[in-house]
């Protein structure tokens, strides 16, 4: 029997394999630090009078906390701020490169890496941090740590860990127009629950996965631990090697050849047999939106909020009645017709410069609707840059949007970027939770096409709800 | 980490499913950079409903967290444990965990205790009926015990033993030194380094300042 891709990974990063129920051993190639999760790790480092093991396979950036505006001024809230300071300190004590803030390789973690090349098919990454599911799509076993294990791997480059189930995620078909990656994703938490993939690596296949860019690809494994996995898995392609191709840290002359040719045997095998199968079809797929308060709370946009009554699992009820109090909403109401204070266009999942991009074409030439709000911030100073290469700045600013600097901001409201209690925002986004973006506020988690699509008419839409729409191109980010 | 064998305390019914991490602990406090001095900040926003399990005078002091499928969800911060540790916490019984939020658990000395959804009903009922009731945890017998009421739950074995002798997963890891030495040798030169650090040409970043509204 063949073995599947995850599994590959798995074994090529083995450095001991564990006995009598002790878990695996596995090398990790790359490792992210932030200023969130880190302190206690390298607080732990010290005390323990360890050093870091490789400092020239990790590296830092500031991102959760950062301030989005007036980033050349001292950080006003003093808690983000020793946050910041603390993990300057340590990477200066313990020999880590950092991107700080204001650097042109400052960023949200997850955008920083790829745009580096630092993120490869083939290879390992972790950082205490969700969202690293993210760099799966290279074709790499990328996944979120807690603070425990980001000091384990500082100290020894390794972790301890029992291998994962592996699910087949297959998207066949063609996306229609107005469709893009945010809405795969959604559909397919919707479809397995947001504890489905529980133990799970899952591996998104088929001919709608196959034709999306990388920076696509990246959205889809970005939410890979929304359906509760631990990582998601894109085989790397000829898509994906164009992608690494010349960037800072990609290999050059013979390391690139040998690179290539080892990251080509990286697909699952023909004959492979996955723990569970999950098949979508991506011709039936419509812009997806959520209207509860996990992500797993999700429908087409063209339906209305559902009515709990009609839902038969006792818990999914309780947790449908819960999330339509917090929400403000009510049972049959379309969701084309909720109204929305505040569009977030950014995050690890949608802020990379594709997002920015099909944004940008769907309000240009369009007014911005006179009650919303519309905040961009790009994924990383870099992305910022080359946005502000191609003009989509102007579009934004001249739409009514306001231009920030990069960071996680309203993702999850770390930094001044907050909702106000009842303020409703659709959100580009990963996580819909109760206070998520701010104390009382309320999340409906969005693709970029709705986002520009909402910020236009004021209420949850799709571009193909603006008058003239018949006359736009597919958007296809 | 300190040994864990058998636990007695007061067990607090949580009725709700897919209890995430910032319901845990909401992102506002993950600020601090130390590791203790979480407790406040457990569970924030319910604790402001003064009908919030844990501001019932019975519930306060209680040890054994009784909550729903699918506790700990969504973000990996490992605050949601401490914060549950600072609090008092020593045992969270649920009927499905997060992978991270159990995987950190188990580094931090609290026992995730997987009871079925039957069982978990039952462990509810007796709590609610009688506030206060106290529940035992036996990590040797693998059992939760409230009143005449004995159910079995399931662990990893690797981390029963861990938690049981108390061991620190790097020390663990350290003792063979010797194999991730060997490893790193066999990796191959195309794989990327952080040092020396290269980038694209430095640009001057402009900050964005506030718009008027």
């Amino acid at each position: 029997m063949g073995t599947t891709l995850a599994e590959k990974l798995w074994a090529d990063h083995l450095v001991r394999k564990g006995e009598d129920g002790a878990p695996d051993l596995i090398y990790i190639d790359l490792h992210m630090c932030h200023e969130v999760t880190s302190p206690q790790a390298f607080e732990g480092l010290r005390l323990a009078g360890r050093p870091v093991r490789r400092p020239d396979l990790t590296i830092a950036t500031e991102d959760h906390n950062t301030p989005t505006l007036d980033i050349d001024k001292p950080i006003a809230d003093l808690t983000s701020r020793t946050q910041i300071d603390t993990l300057r300190s340590n990477a200066q004590e313990f020999g880590i490169r950092i991107h700080s803030l204001g650097d042109a390789d400052q960023g949200v973690v997850h955008v920083v890496g790829p745009q580096l090349g630092l993120t490869m098919p083939g290879m390992t990454v972790v950082c205490g941090d969700s969202h690293t599911s993210t760099h799966g799509a290279f074709g790499a076993l990328a996944f979120g740590i807690g603070t425990s294990e980001v000091e384990h791997v500082l100290a020894t480059q390794t972790l301890p860990l029992k291998p994962f189930k592996t699910m087949a995620i297959n998207v066949d078909g063609e996306l229609p127009e107005g469709t893009s990656a945010k809405d795969i994703i959604l559909a397919v938490i919707a479809k397995i629950g947001t504890g489905g993939g529980q133990g799970y690596v899952l591996e998104y296949r088929g001919e709608a996965i196959r034709s999306l860019s990388m920076e696509a690809r990246m959205t889809i494994c970005n939410m890979s631990i929304e359906a509760g996995a631990r990582a998601g898995l894109i085989a790397p392609d000829q898509t994906t090697f164009d992608y690494v191709h010349g960037r800072p840290h990609a290999p050059e002359g013979q390391d690139w050849e040998d690179a290539v040719a080892y990251w080509k045997t990286l697909t699952t095998d023909e004959d492979a047999v996955f723990d569970a199968e999950v098949n979508l079809a991506a011709a039936d797929l419509e812009p997806f939106v959520t209207w509860g308060t996990n992500p797993g709370q999700g429908l087409p946009l063209s339906a209305a909020v559902p009515n709990p009554d009609e839902i038969a699992d006792a818990d999914e009820r309780e947790a449908a009645v819960n999330a339509l109090k917090y929400m403000g909403l009510t049972p049959g109401q379309p969701l084309r017709e909720i109204a929305i204070d505040t569009v977030f266009l950014g995050s690890c999942t949608n802020g990379r410069i594709e997002d920015l991009r099909a944004a940008a074409e769907i309000i240009q030439g369009r007014t911005k609707a006179p009650n919303t709000r519309m905040l961009v911030v790009p994924g990383s100073a870099r992305v910022r840059l080359q946005a502000e290469a191609e003009g989509i700045d102007q579009i934004f600013k001249d739409f009514g949007a306001e231009w920030r600097n990069a960071g996680c901001s309203m993702c999850l409201g770390m930094n001044p970027d907050q909702l106000a209690p009842q303020e409703r925002s659709a959100s580009t986004s990963n996580r819909n939770f109760e206070g998520r973006q701010g104390k009382g506020g309320r999340t409906h988690l969005v693709s970029p096409l709705v986002a520009a699509a909402t910020a236009v008419r004021g209420t949850l839409s799709s571009p193909a709800d603006l008058e003239g729409a018949d006359l736009l191109v597919g958007a296809g980010a | 980490m300190e040994k864990f064998t058998t636990h007695t305390g007061i067990g607090v019914p949580l009725r709700r499913s897919n209890v995430d991490t910032d319901q845990i602990i909401p992102a506002v406090y993950l600020k601090r950079v130390t590791k203790t001095g979480f407790d406040d900040a457990l569970f924030a926003a319910w604790r402001g409903d003064e009908s919030f399990i844990l501001n019932q005078p019975a519930y306060k002091a209680g040890s054994v967290l009784v909550a729903g499928p699918d506790f700990g969800t969504g973000s990996s911060r490992e605050h949601a444990v401490w914060a549950l540790n600072d609090y008092g916490f020593k045992v969270v019984i649920a009927s499905r965990f997060a992978d991270i939020f159990r995987g950190n658990s188990g580094k931090q000395g609290l026992l995730a205790a997987v009871v079925s959804q039957e069982n978990v009903e039952l462990l509810w009922k007796l709590l609610e009926t009688e506030p206060g009731k106290e529940i035992t945890v036996s990590l040797e017998d693998r059992t939760v015990t409230c009143g005449e009421l004995t159910v079995p739950f399931e662990i990893d074995d690797y981390v029963r033993w861990r938690l049981m002798e108390g061991l620190d997963d790097i020390g663990l890891t350290l003792q063979n030194e010797g194999d991730i030495t060997e490893f790193e040798k066999t990796r191959g030169s195309w794989r990327p380094k952080t040092l020396p650090a290269k980038t694209e040409p430095k640009v001057e970043i402009e900050a964005a300042r506030p718009v008027d509204a």
